[in-house]
Parts: structure tokens; sequence; C-alpha cells
């Protein structure tokens, strides 16, 4: 009869899961549907879902004006970049908060946590005039330090949450067999919280690649990314939506396919020590 | 090698290192629409003649104009030429942000230029942005429909007309409205038409001390007019259409009306995307007999920063995409029905333009909008569907959100008109008007 009602709850909560799962990709299902539609098809009333003359149309139009390698290319280096440096940056701050806490420790994580709060545009002006003067607007560099220093937070954070899970008394005995702090570092921490570290790094590179504000405030031409490829196909005053859906497409592929191959390692560490 | 020959053989090279040394690489912002997107196609033309090569960044309007708003405030000098509009052109002229362009060559013609687009283009008399293209607006109609109703539009019809032929048009049953207006929060969106369509009824933003005026007659006539049609013979939901939604129903056959950008009619009228292209027919922009009509006025135009380093080659690209041989270029490639409109009077001389349907009725309601004086009572501001102060856009996508609100039903147009006038004075006290 347990047996039963289990299968039952098995059943029902596979179906939810399913449901919820649908329901969170259907917009992402329906823009890559749009952008095989034509320009008149997309905004057919009632909406065409599958009954329509697929075309390539769209993307033959969007790579013919666009030069989507640059933008993907630049893409790669801003998201990548500042990733790996907030790890560099990121690893040995959240070592120091897990296992050498100060008194000030919990009080300077939720600081950290409270720079996010800031709307962007308060900061917008400072730090546009800043990169005018050291000469770094429209450039790739510029978008690698500043993604760095927004996603920081999260990046310690996260880690910080991973340390705290390795038992102290390990690194303690790597100590006592004469492991210098970088050997600890390198050696005893870093393979122990691999899982972590590379959930951190694939949800950071979601984060930056898809990042908005900045990447379309301080470029041009130059180092312009995927966030500005779309915007380009976005328009108040003509029906582009085709168009729209098929940039958009080729601007979340990577980041969808890259999401797709590493979910297990993304769902191992976001759930490390979460079930104790 | 003769001397006769060393010397051409230097004089050759010396020409091509001088070219070679005066040829840029500009950077232009601008918008994403079809225009401007047939001129991106165009570039090699501009490349071969100049040697200037040239990178476009293309945004969508409302992140184009916070992108060029930051670095021309800032002289960041990200951008050698700027697309923008009527509104921000006299503003940042007076500011002393742009290149004046009152130096063009003869060969250019800038007395071509439309009177009412170089007017609204320019500050002080000098011309600080080229035309790239220009609209007004007016009504685009279902012949076919219009007579079904019985009635006849006029080519200059009245609101009253126009409301009354709305009711008679909608067909519930068969999805057609009588009417599509925008009513979407924003001030460029449904906040652009009420303001033209208030312009007729007599009401105005300010009186001649910046004194809000929502809480006049004119502005109450002005919005129950439009709520009351619209809720009879517009469409489901259309407090939050704007352009795109309003051209999807009328392409699809579901309006017998709509009233917006003149550059509209090419869309309306072609038959790969409209399903009506060949039932369309165009009148003015309604009045009320008070002497204003409800049309707007804008213009996509070209403008150079102040501070570029590029200001002799920008110029060469405004002269090259704004002239009379650019349309000829369009023309001959694509076709008169696609050439950029509203900008040169020289077009509309033309035989072959005035056998483009809509090019008369684009040409009448541009001559027919003022921004020197749009209201019927003075007012202190320049701009026909805008106030051309650097506060407006602001307190103009407030206004219109709680316009927005009252098309949607969340909320009274009383008390729309009533949020509306504390919004607009508070902050034309704050910004030192009052």
């Amino acid at each position: 009869m347990a047996r039963a009602v289990s299968q039952r709850r098995k059943i029902l909560f596979t179906v939810a899961a399913w449901s919820v799962g649908v329901l969170i990709f259907f917009p992402i299902l329906w823009t890559i549907l749009t952008s095989f539609k034509t320009e008149a098809q997309a905004i057919a009333d009632p909406p065409i879902f599958l009954g329509f003359d697929w075309t390539l149309e769209n993307y033959s139009a969007v790579l013919e004006r666009s030069n989507y390698g640059r933008f993907l290319w630049n893409s790669i280096i801003i998201a990548g970049g500042s990733t790996l440096l907030g790890i560099l940056v990121a690893v040995p701050a959240a070592w120091s908060m897990a296992f050498v806490p100060s008194k000030r420790t919990k009080d300077i994580l939720l600081w950290m946590l409270s720079t996010k709060m800031l709307p962007a545009v308060g900061v917008l002006y400072p730090i546009y005039l800043l990169c005018i003067h050291l000469g770094v607007l429209d450039s790739k560099i510029a978008l690698v330090f500043i993604l760095m220093l927004i996603n920081l937070p999260i990046i310690v954070w996260m880690l910080y949450t991973y340390f705290k899970e390795i038992p102290s008394e390990i690194l303690e005995a790597a100590r006592m067999d004469g492991a210098t702090l970088k050997e600890e570092l390198l050696y005893v921490l870093t393979p122990m919280a691999i899982p972590g570290i590379a959930s951190t790094i694939l949800l950071n590179v979601i984060l930056a690649w898809n990042e908005a504000f900045w990447t379309l405030n301080l470029t041009a031409a130059k180092a312009a990314p995927l966030t500005a490829f779309i915007a380009s196909y976005s328009s108040p005053e003509g029906l582009f939506y085709a168009k729209l859906s098929a940039a958009s497409t080729m601007a979340i592929a990577p980041i969808l396919i890259l999401g797709w191959f590493s979910q297990k390692q993304l769902v191992s560490g976001l759930t490390f020590g979460a079930v104790k | 090698m003769s001397i006769k020959t060393k010397l051409f053989a230097a004089t050759a090279l010396s020409l091509f290192s001088v070219s070679a040394l005066t040829a840029e690489t500009i950077t232009i912002a601008t918008v994403n629409n079809g225009d401007m997107i047939r001129m991106q196609g165009y570039t090699d033309d501009f490349t071969a003649k100049t040697g200037h090569k040239v990178e476009w960044v293309t945004l969508e309007e409302n992140v184009l104009r916070q992108r060029v708003t930051t670095d021309i405030s800032t002289k960041g000098g990200a951008f050698d030429i700027m697309t923008i509009g009527m509104y921000e052109t006299p503003i940042w002229g007076a500011n002393g942000w742009l290149v004046g362009l009152n130096d063009l060559s003869a060969e250019y013609d800038a007395a071509d230029i439309l009177p009412a687009m170089a007017g609204g283009l320019s500050h002080d008399g000098t011309l600080f942005a080229a035309p790239f293209y220009g609209e007004s607006s007016m009504i685009m109609y279902r012949a076919d429909l219009m007579e079904a109703a019985g009635l006849e539009m006029p080519d200059a019809p009245s609101w009253s007309f126009i409301a009354k032929a709305a009711r008679k048009m909608t067909d519930r049953e068969n999805d057609v409205n009588g009417i599509c207006l925008r009513g979407k929060a924003g001030w460029g969106e449904g906040g652009a038409f009420i303001t033209a369509m208030s312009n007729s009824f007599g009401a105005r933003w300010f009186d001649e001390e910046w004194n809000a005026q929502f809480d006049t007659r004119e502005w109450s006539d002005t919005l129950n007019f439009f709520v009351n049609m619209m809720d009879d013979a517009g469409p489901a939901g259309y407090a939050t259409n704007g352009f795109n939604e309003n051209l999807s129903l009328f392409q699809q056959g579901k309006c017998g009306m709509w009233i917006d950008a003149t550059v509209a009619a090419s869309f309306v009228t072609n038959p790969a995307d409209s399903t009506v292209a060949d039932k369309v027919s165009f009148a003015l922009a309604p009045d009320t007999g008070l002497g204003k009509r409800s049309n707007w006025l804008w213009a996509w135009a070209l403008a150079i920063p102040a501070g570029t380093q590029k200001e002799a080659a920008a110029k060469e690209f405004i002269e090259w995409a704004t002239s009379k041989e650019y349309i000829d270029l369009v023309a001959s490639k694509e076709g008169w029905a696609n050439v950029p409109p509203g900008a040169r009077t020289s077009l509309y001389n033309n035989p072959e333009y005035q056998k483009v349907p809509f090019a008369q009725m684009t040409l009448n309601s541009i001559l027919s909008a003022n921004p020197q004086s749009s209201t019927v009572e003075p007012s202190p501001y320049v701009g026909v569907q805008f106030a051309a102060i650097p506060e407006f856009a602001g307190i103009a996508t407030e206004v219109s959100q709680e316009f927005s609100a009252a098309y949607a039903g969340q909320q009274t147009v009383e008390e729309a008109l009533a949020k509306a006038q504390a919004i607009t004075n508070e902050a034309m006290e704050a910004a030192g008007y009052r």
C-alpha cells in the first residue's frame, strides 16, 4: 500500500517537475520557432505553433548584416575573462573567510552582497568617466574588470559556502605535513572544492554572458558582445520579430549548449552540501 | 627610368600616401529601422567615393537614446556621427554638444531640405543635424470598409467624423476594429500620439509661465474622447498597443483606420507583408476645427558630436547619406517607394516619386505641422508631440503611464489628469521653471 502511494507521488512530482520545466523553457522554444518563420508568420494571430513553412532566411539576413563572429568572440573574452579573474581573486578571499574568520567576516560578507543592491545606473556616469580617462571605453579589458567586480560578491559567497563544508581538520593536517599556504590552497583545498568551483565558474559565465547594462553602455563598435548584437535587431518602429528571434537564438545558443553539457556539474555543485 | 617617369611615380606615390593618410574609419550610432538598415547596405558606395570606412553601432531606439546621451554629455567620443531626433537636436545644439552644419558644400544644396525639417533641427539659425528621413502622422484607412459603412473619407476629416466612422466600421464578430491607435506608455509611443491629438482639441502641456495645463477642459475633452472612442471601436488591450502592435493588426486586416507615422504607409501597402495592401487609402490627421490638426512632426537625423577627431570625414558621410544622389541611388536599386521620405523638397517635385500613392499625403502632413506654433493657445515650448526641454522625456513618460492606466480601466480619466497635473508641476518646480 505504502509502495502504491509512493509511486503515485513519484508520478505527481515528475509531472509537476516537467510542467515547470516546460513552462520555463517555453519562451526560449518560442523564440527558436519564431526564428524559422517569415515576418508575416511571426506576427500571425492566432499564433502558428508548428504548421508553418520553415525558412532560414532570417539567419541568412542576420549573418549578412552583422559580424556575428566578432560579437561572439567579444562575449567569450568578456564572460570568460571576468570569470577567471574573479575566481583568482575570490578563492583566497573565500578561503580566509571560511578558515580564518575574523570578528567582522560576517559583516564584510553582508556588505559585499549589499553592493549588488545598488542600481547599476547610479554609478554609470562615474564609471563611464573613469573609462574615458583611462582610455578604455569600448574595450574588452574594461568590461572584464567591471563584470568581474560586479559578480565578485556572488563568486565569493558561493565559494565561501562550499569551503565551509570542507572540514578544517584536513587543511590543518596538510599544514602539519609541512604544506605551505600556496600548496594548501592549490593541492588540498581546490581539488576538494572542484564541484563547487566548477559550478561557480559556470554560473558566473552565464551571468557575464547575459549582462546587458554595462555591455551596452560601455561599448560601441569594437568591444560589443552578443547583447549588443541582439539589441541591434530590436525596433519599436518596424516588425522585425523573426530576425530578432534569429539573432537571439544565435546569441543564446553557445551558452545553452555549454549549460546543457555541464548540467551534471552545475547541479552537483549547486546542491553540494545541501543535504547532510 | 627617365626623369619624367620618376617624377610621375613620385607624384602618384605621394598622392596615394595622402589619400591613405586622410582615409578614416568613422563610427556611427543608429537605430534599427528599414531606412537606416538600407543605408548600411550602401556603405560601400560611400567608401568607394571617399576612401573612408564606416563602423555601425545599431541599437534599439530607447537604448540608443540613453547610450548617445551618456556619451555626448561626458564627451566620451565613442561615436563620430549619431542618429538623433527632432527632440534632442535643438537641446544638444543649444548646449554646444553638436557641430554646426551650416557650412555644408554648395552641391549638397541645404536649401532643398524641407523648411519644417530644417527648422526643427536647428537652434538659433544653425542647422545641427541633417535629416535622413522625416515623418508626420496621417490616417491610413481601409477604403473597402469605409465604403461598406456607407461613408466617404474627406481629405481633411474632423475627429467627430473619425469617431462616427470608427463605430460604423467596427465588426466585433469578424474581429475588425474601427480604429487602432497608440495607448502604450512612453513619451515616444502613446505619449506622442495623445499630445499631438490634444493640440487639435486646443490643449497644451504648459501655459506661458510653465504651469501644467492638465486641469483644463481641453485636456479632459481630449482624453475622454479618446477613451470613449477606443472603448467602442478600438482593439482589446489597446492600452498596451504601440506602433508595432497596430501595424501588425492593420496588416492582418483587423483595423478600419490607423492614425500613425507616415513611414508606415510603405509597410501597409507592401503586398509581401500586408494582407490589405491594395485596399489602403490616406487622409490628413483629424482636427476639431480649431486650426490645429493632430499630426506630429519627426525626423531621424545625422549629427556630429562636438569634440570628434574625425569631423571632416563625418561631414562627408552626412553629405553623402542625406544627399539627392543617395535618394537616386536607392531609387535605382530598390524603387521610389523605398527612398527615405520627408527630408528634401526636390523629392516631392520628382514626377517619378509623385506616382507613389502616399507621397503627396505625406508631404501635406509634414507641411501642416509647425513645431514653432503647435498649440491653439500660446505656449512657451517648441515641438509638436513634445516640448523641446530636457525634462520633458522623463515627465511625459510618467504622465503617459498614468494615461495608459486610465485606458486600461485601472483609474478614471479625471484621476489620471489630476496625477499628470501634480507630476508635471512638481517636476517643473524642481527644475526651476516655476
